[in-house]
Order: structure tokens, then C-alpha cells, then sequence
């Protein structure tokens, strides 16, 4: 690896840069420090910056070409030494800079703050790597299979030999099928936990439920897809579709839609709570005074006050939902199918991401790259959802600021 | 009041109700309140019994992963066997394989069996020789190897049990559903009875459960999540080395020099939205440019340790950020007053202020990364590292297994003692998290102080 051995070469270069200044900055400053513009550190953490920076520039560049493809990886060891013959360079020039006028605290502070915003957009890099990645991949696919028939396909049956159907239609179903459960789960009961915590409970019963709801927040989805798969499926399946004769399936819409209720009150439960506390007292004192119980105050008063904050909360629980994996790749099943039998399993679009990307990957296969597809309706859906969502509740917010 | 005319009592309607008896009206109003107070302690109610059914049915399911019974059986170590040129050379031991150690091992358990003196009508020699788990002859061979001096001796051995044995121990196989299953049968349930009442058969805590690798199909009994505890500290590793910095760096530019403008709007709306981006997302965001692109290595812990890293920052810059925010603007002005620069008032004085705050987000953030999966399954974190502790995985380019990752591979076995062993690594992630949880909120009690 002459690259790790090229960068601690450039740091311990830059420790030496860094003693090394702050000696000379005490020598030019003679008896009295006070001749120095910057203090004796700064001087030399600018020869220490100015011998890493243009170091660790050469390695970024060096691996964004090789990633690229335009640099070959046996070029790595003479990017090790033009990185270090940098990183010299920047020591010398750092060195001949010093002297009492020299504002060395203004250099550093420039660099850091360079630093700092590199650092925020990374951000920005990481969403424009998503969207490159996603494109890029899903024009694969359409080159391979029609679009019309991803979209409006109503079948989805892919096979290895290729001539696959590979409709949309049937995981979109599943999805939303399974969303709209899990939020008929969530949405009243995080509501109304909610409410009660915020307007009725006593200090103990608070104290209890509140650190409860939030271990409920706390705990990984591959621990509610275990639960719905050892634990709900079974138990649906043996007191519930069995007698009713509606399926055999341990995995079904509903213990999928079940479980995934669960693991979002916790998440509609915080957002009520913050959009019920954004209510203005004086109205709920008002209706109080005017001679409303508690629970007509917050039906006629606070809750349609709440509405734009509650209808984001939902958009975005909504969007939690379908974005969500591990509950139903354990919980729904592989089944693609368009049915109304809520223990039936069916299976949404990221399962299916699951199951096309992992195993042997053919990326020239348009059964593989569908994948990319997929999560690109994934991606456009939640976003939007999110974006309509944060409008709304910021709207909202504005009103009563 | 005195100026109101008085009403003259006997002008006065006789009231047609008592203030001190409720109407129909008050009393259905006073029913909707008790009914809608209802509701709210019954979805609190609600929650708090799915958490309870939800961590016992865990619990429950995953204790057993914990004890394994094991066969302690004197074993001779034939040298005609072992060591057929008789001079004890590893090279040439090492050419003996397995499959002559698993015929040792037969030979020891059906002696064994013989010298209990246990009668049992119909057992077949299969089912005796079946007692021990067929990970057992490969340990016994490690033994043997690390120690070319056991061969012509007789060892006492703890070997692994068959996992439809432990099973039965467990309650998790019955007498009837072992007649159907080709892997046991009655009878040598029976003996292990019988053997479990001599002393020569004990269930007792499974170490091994924590430090072992992962094991194939066939063998359960074998499994571990030591592998996986090890990538998944790999990958924290990699988290806190760049989430952290890159995260802090992030907010304080965001949070105190960022000037309002587009460019700042952007990056704040796009970083809200990253946090509500799926995760399977990122998963394809990490198969795409750091293993298609960037060629890196596929279940590599730095893979995975990078696309967890994107994943946190969102949540530790939005935590970072309300950690700087609440510290108040005075311990600004006065470092600004006494002469420093921006930055030196921010980095010597609002930063370690802040920091309780920020090691509170951090932590939650690093919890959350723990317990990701679907990014990983895209990336391939389930590698099958075979000699484990012998050769771990030993850096961050190494195949390595991830735990909740592990959890989901062995929800997709067909042996079902492979659940137990999924809930069995599940309780070992839950206890990582509850401490985690535990240190964040010691540290917010701790440190937090309130202006």
C-alpha cells in the first residue's frame, strides 16, 4: 500500500512542519512575542496545513481518476511519491513564509473553514451519488426492456433465461396495500398516545410510557421482521386464516402491515407530540373557558388547529412505510400478486430490490438491473412524499410563529 | 354589581333542573370525555403490550442459544488411524482427513453407549453414531493437530451435541415429530435420555455461541456470532472515524459561519431529505459507486462501514446542530469581546459546551447503524469465514459478516433451530444497544446543563 505509506510520510512531515514553525516564529519574534502577527502555534499549524493540504489533494485526485478508470492501479506508487514530493513542497514553501507580518492565523482559519464546508457538502455529493447511480443503472434497464411494460406491467415473473416479466403494478400494490395497513395501525393509536400523554397523564404513568414508546423507536426493524416472522405470522395464520378459511400463508399483508404499525408509533406518536405542543395554550384556554371538556377542546380546537401538521405526520410515517424492508422481506412474502385477501402474502418493491441484488449479480441482466429501477420509484415516491410533507408542516409552523 | 337590578325571587322560573344533577346533555358529553380518555390510556396500553410481547417473544425464543448440550465421552485416538506412517509429522497428519476423525469419534460414542449399559429396543447403529453434531470430528481434528502428542492416547472430549438433541432438550423437538424426520428418530432421543441422566450428556452456557463463525445447514449446533461481531465492529470502527468528523465539521460550518443563502438552503433541505431516504437506498448507492465504480471489495467492512457512515450523517448533523444551537449566544459575544477570532470562539469555546450534546447524538446515531440491515444485505455482508478464530477477518478489506445481517441469513435456513440461533444473535444485539442507549443517556444526565 504506498498510499498509506505515502500519507504517514505526509503527517509525520507535517508534525516535523509544525515544530519546525513554531520554533522559527519564536526566533523571528526575539525577545518580545509580541512582534509576531498570529502566536507561534498558528505559524505552525500553517506549515502543518500547508504540507497536508496539498498532499491529500493529490490523493483524492489520483483515486477519483482511478475510479474513473483513466488511472491505472499500478500508477499507485508514483502517486505515493508526487503526493510526498506535494506534501515537500507545501513544508518548503510553508517554511520561507514565516516571518512577523506573516498572518498565519488567518491562513489556518481559511483552511479550516475550507475544510468545514467541504465537509457540509458532503451531503450534497452523497445525494447527487444517488441519483447518478440510480439514473445511470435504470437507463440500462430501459434500454433493455420497455418502459411501458415496467410500468404498466401487471406481471411480475422474472427468470434466468430472460424473457422475464417484469411489471411494476403487482409490488406497488403490495406496497401501498401494506402501507395503508400499517398506518391505519399507527396513525390512531401514535395519535392518541399522543394526546393522552400530553393532555391527561400523570407524571408517573409519563414516566413510564414515554421511555417505553421510545425504546419501541429505539429497537433495529430486523428485530420487528423477526417478531412478525416467528411470532405474528404464525399466530394469524393458525387463529385467523385458517379458520376462515382465507390462506395457509404465515406471511401475509397484514402481519407485515401489523408489524410495521408497530414500529411506526413511535415515530407518529413523537411527530403528534410536537404538532399538538405547537398549538398556542391560549386557544386551548380559550375553549376551556368557554366551558369545553378536555376531550371537545382538543376534537374542536387543537386537533383542526393541527390539521396541515397532522397530514405531514402521516406523509411522512407514510413514507417511512414504504421505504421500509427488513419487516416485510421476514413478513409479506415473495409472492407478487394483485389480490384484495389481506392473508394472502404479497410483496412490495423493496423485497424485490432484496431479491434481485443479492446473490450473483449479472449487472448486464435487465433481471438484475430492474433493481436500480425499482429503487428509483422508491426513491422518487418517498422524496416527494417528504418533500409535500416538510412544505406543509413548515407552512403550518410559520402560522403561529 | 350593585347596579344590576335584583331579580325578585318570586318573579324567578322555577328552574326546570338542579345544577347538582347532571342532564342528559352533561352526562353524554361527560361519557364522550371518559370514552376519548379511554381511547388514549388504550393505545398507550397498545404500545406498551406490543413491547412487552415483542421483546419476550425474543427473549423467549432466543435463550436456548445460549445453553447447547454437549457429550463428554472418553475418546481413543487410534494412531493406525491418525497417524498411518506413525511419526507424528503434521505435514503428513494434516492429510488425514475429517471424515477418519468422525469414525474415531463413532467408535467412542458407540464404546461409550456399550459401557452405559443402556438398553434401548430398536436402535440403530446410525442413531448412535448420529449423537454428535458433524462439527465434532473437525474439532477433535484441530485438537489433534495442535497437539500431535494425543495420538495413541485416550482424551477426554466435550463434543458438540446434534442440534434434533439439543433440540429435544429444549423442547423445540418431540418424540412425534421426530418419527417423521429422517434426521432422528424415538430411539435416540431416548438414549440421549438415558445418557442425560448418567451425567454424560449436559446442556450448559454456550460460549461458543459468541465466539464461534458461522456454520453450514447442517449444523446448527455449531453456530456463532463471533464473525459477525467482529465485522460489525469493523464497521462502527469506520463510522466513528468519519461520521463524526465529517458530521461536527458539517454542522459547525452550517451552524455558525454558513451565511443565508441558496447554496446553504440547498444543502439544508438536501440533508433533511437524506434523512428520510430509505435505507435500502443507500444500499443501492454502496453497490453501485464504492463496489461497481470504486472497485472496492464486496463484503468488505469498509464498504459497508461507508454506506453506514453516509446513512448516520443526517442524524448526527441534525443532533450536532441542536447541540450547538442551545448553546446561548452570550458565550459567543464574550469570546468575540475579549478579542478571539470566529473560529477560535467557536472551537475553544462553543464546541466543548456543546459536546455532551453531540457525543448524545453520536451515540444514538451509532446505535441506529448498528442495528441497519438492508443496506448490507445489498453489499453482501453475510461472507462465510470458515477458520474463525484461527484466522479472523483481520482488517477492514477482509470478508467479513455483519450481526443483524447474520440475523436475516439465518432466518432463511430450513433447520429450524436456526431461528433460535437468529433470536439468540438478536438478544446479543439488543444488549450492545441498550448499553449504547444506556451510555447516552448517562452521558445526557451527566453533562447536560441546561442555560
Amino acid at each position: 500500500m504506498p498510499l498509506s505509506w505515502a500519507l504517514l510520510a505526509s503527517l509525520l512531515l507535517a508534525v516535523a512542519g509544525y515544530l519546525i514553525g513554531r520554533s522559527r516564529a519564536y526566533a523571528t519574534a526575539g525577545s518580545d512575542i509580541r512582534n509576531l502577527h498570529s502566536r507561534p502555534t498558528y505559524h505552525g499549524a500553517s506549515v502543518a496545513l500547508l504540507t497536508l493540504t496539498p498532499a491529500i489533494i493529490v490523493m483524492i485526485v489520483a483515486s477519483l481518476l482511478r475510479m474513473a478508470k483513466t488511472l491505472s492501479p499500478e500508477a499507485a506508487g508514483l502517486v505515493g511519491l508526487f503526493a510526498l514530493a506535494a506534501a515537500i513542497a507545501g513544508l518548503g514553501w510553508g517554511i520561507t513564509r514565516i516571518g512577523a507580518g506573516y498572518q498565519a492565523r488567518n491562513v489556518v482559519e481559511r483552511i479550516v473553514l475550507g475544510v468545514l464546508i467541504f465537509c457540509s457538502s458532503i451531503a450534497i455529493l452523497t445525494t447527487a451519488g444517488i441519483v447518478l447511480s440510480l439514473i445511470f443503472e435504470t437507463g440500462h434497464f430501459f434500454q433493455k426492456y420497455n418502459w411501458l411494460g415496467f410500468f404498466f406491467g401487471t406481471e411480475w415473473t422474472p427468470r434466468f433465461q430472460g424473457n422475464s416479466a417484469l411489471g411494476i403494478l403487482p409490488l406497488l400494490w403490495g406496497t401501498l396495500y401494506i402501507s395503508v395497513i400499517a398506518l391505519l395501525v399507527a396513525v390512531p393509536i401514535g395519535m392518541f398516545a399522543a394526546i393522552y400523554m400530553s393532555e391527561y397523564a400523570s407524571k408517573r404513568v409519563r414516566g413510564i410510557a414515554k421511555p417505553a414508546i421510545e425504546i419501541l423507536a429505539g429497537i433495529p426493524t430486523i428485530v420487528y421482521g423477526l417478531f412478525a416472522l416467528i411470532t405474528v405470522g404464525p399466530m394469524l395464520r393458525d387463529y385467523f386464516a385458517q379458520p376462515l378459511g382465507l390462506g395457509n400463508s404465515g406471511s401475509s399483508v397484514l402481519t407485515a402491515g401489523l408489524v410495521m404499525g408497530i414500529m411506526l408509533i413511535p415515530f407518529v406518536s413523537s411527530l403528534s407530540d410536537d404538532i399538538i405542543n405547537a398549538v398556542p395554550q391560549s386557544m386551548r384556554d380559550g375553549a376551556l373557558g368557554l366551558g369545553s371538556t378536555p376531550s371537545e377542546t382538543i376534537r374542536q380546537v387543537v386537533l383542526p388547529a393541527a390539521l396541515p401538521g397532522v397530514v405531514g405526520a402521516v406523509l411522512l410515517a407514510a413514507s417511512r412505510a414504504i421505504g421500509e424492508t427488513m419487516i416485510v422481506v421476514l413478513g409479506a412474502g415473495a409472492a407478487a400478486r394483485l389480490g384484495l385477501n389481506p392473508f394472502e402474502a404479497m410483496t412490495t418493491i423493496t423485497v424485490k430490490i432484496v431479491s434481485q441484488l443479492t446473490g450473483d449479480n449479472d449487472f448486464a441482466a435487465p433481471e438484475t438491473l430492474v433493481a436500480f429501477a425499482l429503487g428509483l420509484t422508491l426513491f422518487v415516491i418517498t422524496l416527494g412524499l417528504n418533500i409535500v410533507a416538510l412544505y406543509i408542516v413548515r407552512k403550518y409552523r410559520e402560522q403561529y410563529e | 354589581m350593585t347596579d344590576l337590578p335584583m331579580p325578585q325571587s318570586g318573579a324567578m322560573p322555577a328552574p326546570k333542573s338542579s345544577l347538582m344533577v347532571a342532564d342528559a346533555r352533561t352526562r353524554r358529553r361527560n361519557a364522550a370525555e371518559k370514552r376519548f380518555r379511554l381511547y388514549g390510556a388504550g393505545a398507550i396500553g397498545i404500545a406498551m403490550i406490543a413491547l412487552v410481547v415483542l421483546l419476550s417473544s425474543i427473549i423467549s425464543g432466543g435463550a436456548g442459544a445460549f445453553r447447547q448440550t454437549y457429550l463428554s465421552i472418553p475418546v481413543a485416538l487410534d494412531a493406525e488411524t491418525l497417524d498411518p506412517k506413525g511419526n507424528r509429522n503434521l505435514d503428513e497428519m494434516s492429510k488425514v482427513l475429517t471424515l477418519s476423525y468422525g469414525k474415531v469419534l463413532d467408535r467412542a460414542v458407540e464404546a461409550a453407549v456399550a459401557s452405559s449399559g443402556i438398553e434401548i429396543a430398536e436402535l440403530a447403529e446410525k442413531d448412535i453414531d448420529n449423537l454428535v453434531s458433524k462439527e465434532a470430528s473437525a474439532h477433535l481434528r484441530d485438537r489433534v493437530l495442535a497437539d500431535p502428542e494425543l495420538v495413541g492416547q485416550t482424551v477426554d472430549v466435550n463434543v458438540l451435541v446434534n442440534g434434533r438433541i439439543d433440540g429435544y432438550f429444549k423442547g423445540r423437538v418431540t418424540m412425534e415429530s421426530a418419527a417423521a424426520d429422517s434426521n432422528t428418530s424415538p430411539q435416540q432421543l431416548m438414549l440421549a435420555d438415558a445418557l442425560r441422566e448418567q451425567g454424560v450428556l449436559v446442556t450448559r452456557f454456550n460460549w461458543d455461541f459468541i465466539t464461534n463463525p458461522d456454520a453450514s445447514d447442517q449444523r446448527p449446533e455449531a453456530a456463532g456470532v463471533g464473525v459477525a461481531i467482529l465485522g460489525s465492529f469493523y464497521m462502527m470502527l469506520v463510522v466513528l472515524l468519519l461520521a463524526v468528523p465529517i458530521g461536527v465539521a458539517a454542522s459547525i460550518y452550517l451552524e455558525e459561519f454558513a451565511p443565508k443563502n441558496r447554496w446553504t438552503d440547498v444543502i439544508e433541505v438536501n440533508i433533511s431529505n437524506l434523512a428520510a431516504v430509505p435505507s435500502i437506498v443507500f444500499g443501492i448507492l454502496g453497490l453501485a459507486a464504492f463496489i461497481n465504480f470504486a472497485g472496492l471489495p464486496q463484503s468488505a467492512p469498509i464498504v459497508g462501514g461507508l454506506v453506514l457512515t453516509l446513512m448516520t450523517l443526517p442524524t448526527i448533523i441534525i443532533s450536532t446542530r441542536a447541540a450547538l444551537k442551545a448553546v446561548p449566544p452570550s458565550i459567543r459575544d464574550a469570546a468575540l469581546g475579549v478579542g478571539a477570532s470566529k473560529m477560535q470562539s467557536v472551537f475553544h469555546h462553543v464546541l466543548p459546551l456543546a459536546m455532551p450534546g453531540i457525543l448524545t447524538g453520536t451515540i444514538i446515531g451509532l446505535a441506529q447503524a448498528l442495528g441497519e440491515t438492508a443496506p448490507l444485505l445489498l453489499i453482501g455482508m453475510v461472507a462465510f469465514v470458515r477458520e474463525f478464530p484461527a484466522a479472523p477477518p483481520e482488517g477492514l478489506f477482509d470478508p467479513a459478516s455483519a450481526l443483524p445481517v447474520q440475523v436475516y441469513n439465518w432466518t432463511q435456513r430450513a433447520d429450524p433451530a436456526f431461528i433460535e440461533r437468529a433470536s439468540g444473535a438478536i438478544i446479543v444485539l439488543l444488549i450492545f444497544l441498550f448499553c449504547m442507549n444506556l451510555l447516552a443517556i448517562f452521558l445526557r444526565r451527566r453533562f447536560e446543563r441546561r442555560w
